[in-house]
């Protein structure tokens, strides 16, 4: 694959305090790739994504090493740090609708980065969540709190939310633990047509659903790589560790 | 394989615990009517004390004629001008403390360093501690002849040197409370804010406001119930003079004060003294009018 580099991560350390949770792991996303990471709980799946928009700096005692360029920019370097928080959608595992509107959750990053024409406004929102698979469910009350939507409801008002700035780049950590099965498939093929212009990273559980979506997968385990390699290879039965066969087959300990 | 037993269950509790839970249930119960038995009884008890006035009351002079002579013969009831100084004066501390309340809440909660943090705090309980005699000794003798130089003005006690007081009285309450409500917003929502591309002030502005603005209405209310039921230092500091204010420089009178003032005069039983009482029920009626708005309100935003 000769693809543009879209996320270049080089020798990234995280520790905490004393901690290390990110052992220096380097690998590249492609530009329009689906990446699937994979591992199990405790493997730093949740705070790679974190470094790479750089909310791993709200946590404190967070310490990274290491480089990670988007673009080719150094995200420590980057001068705009917002600008490059709106080019990543982020939708964190826990489903956290913010305590406004339905209507307002979505319209929160356009109109931080300025966006104030309503018509535009209310059609862009509308298909955000139409993307997000939420539109039917809550057309008629776009004024209802986001917080009083139920679980699997939120999660998806955070992907529409994610998706509200237009990023460059999707990282989605667990979009489907409260989302129903069937739910969960809209949004994968959602996913699908997205990333033809979209680079999304997918952190999951679910290893299942890294089959069907990644092009690539990565196993992360301990805050190592154990493997990144074509979908095809990681998930067949002669991977190139051992662990990864384990895991991806549930014999993993 | 057999699972380990779980060991036996212990034996019911004795009678004597299950009392015991009564007991407290009882106690615990008591203690939150005794606060409602409370309010009512003192309302009751300063209404008894005005009521017999109420027979002859013109409640159109009362509440709006400025003509506030007691000891003259016949005497004038007329509390318009003590509502408008309690009310101008309370709504002018308010333009000044609430800005920066909220504001100094905002920088303590979410813009200071922990150990600036611990600082603020401690210093800004301890504006809270001073005695309300002292900050209007304070208005008397340090604002007072400031305020006459700065604004040229003939008198240095008035409206504006007892709103500045007030400000400064209520500026603790807002703060506190309002990082109260600003810290109990789960961090889960900032980043959720801040990873959407906002900067820390549309953070703050957008997001931060709304999910806590039960918390910080509450904190204003509280600075308002604060400036409204202050005697000493309004008493001290206002110029204490009956008069429709036309400036913000004109000395004011409260109703507060005016009980303060009046009451030890007044004759137990007289007009004056039922009237003073009378101006106790209003100042009730108003610092519940402001409470009862508040809870509408947030119950109003609750609903949605």
């Amino acid at each position: 694959m000769n693809a543009r580099k879209k996320i270049e991560v080089s020798g990234l350390r995280l520790s905490f305090g004393d901690k290390e949770v990110l052992h220096g792991i380097s690998f590249d996303v492609y530009a329009g790739e689906i990446l699937g990471v994979i591992g199990p709980a405790q493997s730093g799946k949740t705070s790679l994504l974190r470094c790479i928009n750089r909310t791993i700096e709200f946590t404190p005692g967070a310490r990274v090493g290491g480089r990670i360029a988007v673009d080719g920019q150094d995200v420590q370097h980057v001068k705009d740090v917002h600008g490059l928080r709106r080019k990543i959608g982020m939708v964190a595992p826990l489903p956290v609708g913010l305590p406004l509107s339905i209507y307002d959750n979505v319209a929160f990053a356009p109109r931080a980065a300025g966006a104030r024409d309503r018509a535009w406004l209310d059609g862009h929102v509308e298909q955000c969540l139409r993307q997000a698979a939420l539109w039917d469910e809550v057309k008629e009350r776009l004024d209802v709190l986001g917080t009083k939507l139920s679980g699997g409801q939120q999660q998806r008002l955070t992907i529409a939310r994610a998706l509200s700035h237009q990023p460059e780049i999707l990282c989605l950590d667990e979009f489907s633990i409260a989302i129903d099965p069937v739910t969960t498939m809209r949004i994968e093929d959602v996913l699908k047509e997205l990333s033809r212009d979209m680079t999304i990273v997918l952190v999951t559980n679910l290893v299942q659903q890294a089959r069907r979506l990644a092009a690539r997968t990565l196993f992360l385990w301990n805050g190592h790589i154990v493997e990144l390699d074509r979908t095809e290879v990681v998930f067949s039965d002669s991977p190139g560790d051992r662990r990864t066969y384990e895991y991806v087959n549930g014999i993993f300990g | 394989m057999s699972l380990p037993r779980s060991p036996e269950r212990p034996a019911g509790r004795g009678r004597l615990a299950v009392l015991f839970e009564q007991a407290i249930e009882l106690l615990i119960r008591l203690c939150g009517i005794s606060a409602i038995v409370f309010v009512f009884g003192i309302f009751f008890f300063v209404f008894r004390e005005g009521a017999p006035y109420l027979a002859q009351l013109d409640l159109g002079a009362f509440l709006f004629s400025s003509d506030w002579y007691p000891s003259n013969d016949p005497a004038h009831y007329g509390a318009g001008a003590l509502l408008l100084g309690t009310l101008s004066v309370t709504l002018l501390a308010m333009l000044m403390a609430v800005p920066f309340g909220l504001g100094a809440a905002v920088f303590v909660s979410e813009f200071s360093a922990p150990r600036t943090r611990e600082v603020l705090k401690i210093v800004i309980e301890l504006l809270a501690a001073v005695p309300s005699v002292v900050w209007g000794f304070i208005g008397m003798s340090v604002l007072g002849p400031l305020i006459k130089d700065v604004f040229q003005v003939p008198l240095g006690v008035n409206m504006f040197n007892a709103a500045l007081l007030l400000a400064l009285m209520s500026v603790p309450i807002i703060v506190s409370i309002g990082e109260d409500a600003l810290k109990a917003v789960p961090d889960s929502y900032r980043e959720a804010a801040l990873a959407l591309g906002a900067t820390r002030w549309q953070t703050v502005f957008r997001m931060l406001f709304p999910a806590a603005k039960n918390g910080l209405l509450a904190a204003v209310l509280l600075g308002v119930g604060r400036a409204i039921g202050e005697t000493m230092a309004v008493l001290m500091a206002t110029g204490h003079s009956a008069r429709i204010p036309t400036s913000l420089f004109d000395p004011v009178q409260t109703l507060t004060a005016t009980i303060a003032a009046e009451l030890g005069e007044a004759r137990q039983g007289s007009e004056h003294y039922q009237v003073l009482f009378l101006i106790g029920v209003l100042l009730f009626t108003l610092t519940f009018a402001v409470n009862l708005t508040a809870d509408l309100v947030v119950k109003g935003i609750r609903r949605k």
